[in-house]
């Protein structure tokens, strides 16, 4: 599992790669939190073009992040989602949250 | 339905082992020729039951995993997730979608992940003794191939 953080203005991309469960959400979740913190961006994309794998743990670390953004009124977009990855997004309801591009 | 293969297996429920369940369940299952999405549900699906023997049933501890998974006749895979920990106290209530006993980033989802992408789940629990998940899935046949 690795998270590839890229800067552009006020936009924060996260490229997620490997497999997403409880065991790896921590280290992403840092690692995402830590660009927010340091880069204050009015958007953030996840990037989950690269992502073999996610369970509910996916489900509970976009949440979260959904949430952190929305004290400071900033966006969360998501992009890249496989079939898979999509059913489990939609069974969250993420739609609502996010805007889920490429689909 | 008649057992055609069956395999056991016991591991500690630490959460580096949570990838190791689910690949060694899909794996088997890849005896019945199934879809990618069906090998990607079933892996799913075991990822949840995993993690919630770690998250939840050893929460103040460390303890084994029971997993047994079966073919049974016609193309259908039984997977059965059995943890001796804490228990739960109403089942149809955890059982509820959004419903989470941990704060942080639990989603509560993982019950209603299994209901959705297997075809038949039961959860048996007793406080204090465990808790055991089982789960079914039948596998498409793409080839009209035996299994
Ligand atoms: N094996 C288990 N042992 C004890 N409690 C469990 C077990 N599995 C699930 N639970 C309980 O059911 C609740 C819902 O589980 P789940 O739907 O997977 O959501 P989450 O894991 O995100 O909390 C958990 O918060 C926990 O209280
Ligand atoms: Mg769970």
């Amino acid at each position: 599992m690795s998270v590839e953080i890229n800067v552009t203005g006020e936009v924060v991309t996260a490229y997620l790669s490997g497999e997403i469960d409880h065991h790896t959400a921590k280290a992403i979740r840092e690692n995402i939190d830590s660009a927010v913190d340091l880069n204050m961006p009015t958007l953030l994309v996840l990037d989950f073009k690269d992502v073999s794998f996610m369970d509910s743990s996916g489900i509970g670390l976009v949440m979260g992040r959904y949430r952190n953004l929305a004290k400071s009124g900033a966006e969360l977009h998501i992009t890249g989602a496989s079939e898979q990855i999509h059913k489990m997004l939609k069974l969250a309801g993420i739609e609502k949250l996010a805007k889920i591009e490429g689909r | 339905m008649k057992v055609t293969n069956k395999f056991s297996m016991a591991l500690l429920a630490k959460s580096s082992n949570e990838s190791f369940a689910r690949a060694c369940v899909s794996a088997f299952a890849t005896q019945l020729d199934p879809t990618l999405e069906e090998i990607s549900d079933i892996k799913t699906a075991v990822s949840e039951a995993v993690t919630n023997c770690i998250v939840h049933a050893y929460r103040s501890g460390m303890g084994n995993i029971y997993i047994t998974s079966e073919l049974l006749e016609p193309n259908i895979i039984r997977i059965k997730i059995r943890d001796k920990g804490c228990g739960i106290e109403n089942v149809e209530k955890a059982m509820e979608p959004l419903y989470t006993t941990v704060g942080g980033e639990r989603a509560g989802l993982g019950f209603a992940v299994m209901q959705s992408f297997m075809d038949r789940i039961s959860v048996r629990s007793a406080p204090g003794k465990g808790t055991t998940v089982t789960m079914y899935k039948k596998i498409s046949r793409r080839f009209g191939g035996n299994a």
